[in-house]
């Protein structure tokens, strides 16, 4: 049994992953301090959503996990589950840009942050990326492409591909995510109708289930890089292939089942907005 | 329908299609040249070879610089192990008997992952019975997990049995580095004994 020191220590050390955690998580609490000054209350539940997602991001590319992804194919599977869903999930959950606005000093946010996003290379390229084709086409596509054989081999193998799988993994997670449960009301230009929204997490639940259980009843050995590089403790390649596309199909559904959940929860919850809005419309009019 | 923003749904999805594919284009690799291999060509994927051991044959601490201008096939493995070590080696062994002239110019490194049992002295004795080109290599557990770690291979212990004897497990490929100790070719054991003598032969056509 690894030590403690073992566990918690990042295996391949990635500055990138501790600057961009330890700066979310900077951000979000000057955030909060600099709102509860403003009056404004935070809330617990999405500071706790926020900080969680981000905690389990970082934990399973910056400890003793990321070792037994590299050796075993379904820690691998686990770890791009938390990478490509639950942790950006929790953290767009909490719709954190309003605090972390708040928590970059007013100088940097007015003179770089804002303008930088609202030029029109970084706007075009992010109406591309959160297009309702092209949002749900990417997020399957990079599950498919790393799961490629071939190419599933060569980024176990290279320190740098295993880092860009990675990090694609997350930074896509968080725009798809976020495109999915942002709470804003679709009438703007760049937040989905809700019945989209829930064909789109619908679509995208199919096509995990069919490479989840291709990989899980698939009864020859498809990714052998866990072979030559020896695994972590020994399992038979098969077992762990089949808890590897279980892990795939399931609980990667389930996180589209929660999606439309909420999705519909927002609907439901704009709908009785507008009601309210029509009947206060109605009533004004027949005084 | 208001909500939707889209108006032209195939445009976006031409492009984002076509940026798909040229990911994948250049993650499967065209990094080559026109040289066809046979078993797992691995340029550009892993770093080159650095090390620090103990020679079995020689007896004294080795660097793999020693072995520039050698073409080095390594292998990591341990003297106890039932099956797969002596047939990897003898395998190794039998493709380089085949290149006549050229065999002077390889090196079979044979990595020990169980230092504790494997002494220099029987390293050497066990290394030598399959051939000239087989060199046994110890190291630290320090040394052994910084070299494995490199090329991203683990390897584990099992618990001992009442005889104290244990099974290890360790990565099953052989990594093959060029006259420069860069990484070039990962021969898996499912590759045929032809694949292996046709790129050894590839590798010592090269300049260099």
């Amino acid at each position: 049994m690894p030590s403690v020191v073992t566990l918690i220590t990042p295996w391949e050390f990635s500055p990138t992953a501790l600057v961009t955690s330890l700066g979310g998580a900077i951000l979000y609490w000057r955030g909060m301090r600099q709102r509860r000054r403003e009056n404004r209350r935070t809330g617990f539940l999405p500071a706790l959503s926020f900080y969680l997602g981000l905690f389990l991001m970082y934990a399973v590319m910056q400890t003793y996990i990321d070792y037994l992804s590299q050796h075993m194919f379904w820690v691998h599977r686990l770890q791009h589950l938390v990478l490509h869903h639950l942790g950006p999930f929790l953290v767009v959950l909490a719709t954190p840009h309003k605090v972390l606005g708040r928590g970059i000093p007013v100088k940097w946010r007015q003179q770089f942050l804002l303008p930088t996003w609202y030029s029109w290379p970084v706007r075009k390229t992010y109406r591309f990326l959160q297009n309702p084709v092209v949002a749900p086409a990417l997020f399957v596509g990079l599950i498919y492409l790393w799961l490629i054989p071939e190419v599933h081999f060569e980024a176990m193998l290279s320190e740098t591909r295993y880092k860009i799988m990675n990090w694609s993994m997350l930074i896509d997670g968080l725009l798809f995510w976020w495109l999915m449960v942002d709470p804003r009301p679709p009438s703007g230009p760049i937040t989905l109708h809700y019945s989209m929204r829930i064909v789109i997490l619908w679509v995208v639940m199919i096509l995990q289930i069919v490479i989840g259980a291709y990989i899980a009843l698939s009864e020859k050995v498809l990714y052998d890089v866990y072979s030559v590089c020896g695994r972590a403790w020994p399992i038979s390649p098969i077992t762990d292939q089949t808890i590897g596309g279980l892990t795939t199909w399931i609980p990667a559904a389930m996180m589209s089942v929660i999606g439309i959940l909420l999705v519909i929860r927002l609907w439901m919850r704009k709908s009785a907005e507008n009601d309210q809005e029509s009947v206060s419309v109605a009533d004004s009019k027949q005084v | 329908m208001a909500g939707y923003y889209n108006t032209e749904k195939s445009v976006p999805f031409k492009i984002g299609l076509f940026c798909m594919l040229a990911i994948l284009l250049l993650l499967t690799g065209c990094n080559g040249g026109d040289e066809q291999w046979h078993t797992k060509d691995i340029s550009g994927l892993l770093p080159p070879l650095v090390f620090t051991l103990t020679s079995a044959n020689r007896g004294t601490v080795v660097h793999a610089e020693d072995y520039r201008g050698k073409i080095l096939l390594m292998y990591f493995g341990y003297m106890h192990c039932p099956d797969v070590c002596p047939m990897t080696l003898s395998r190794l062994q039998n493709a380089v008997s085949q290149l006549g002239k050229g065999a002077e110019q390889m090196r079979i490194l044979f990595v020990s992952v169980d230092p504790q049992r494997d002494s220099l002295q029987e390293l050497a004795q066990y290394t030598q019975a399959f051939g000239r080109q087989v060199i046994g290599l110890r190291g630290s557990q320090e040394t052994l997990q910084e070299l494995t770690r490199r090329y991203r291979v683990t390897y584990g212990y099992d618990k001992p049995d009442a005889d104290g004897n244990y099974n290890v497990s360790h990565s099953s490929a052989v990594y093959t580095f060029d006259r420069q100790g860069r990484a070039r070719l990962l021969i898996r054991d499912k590759d045929p004994l032809s694949a292996i003598v046709h790129d050894l032969e590839q590798l010592l056509g090269e300049e260099g």
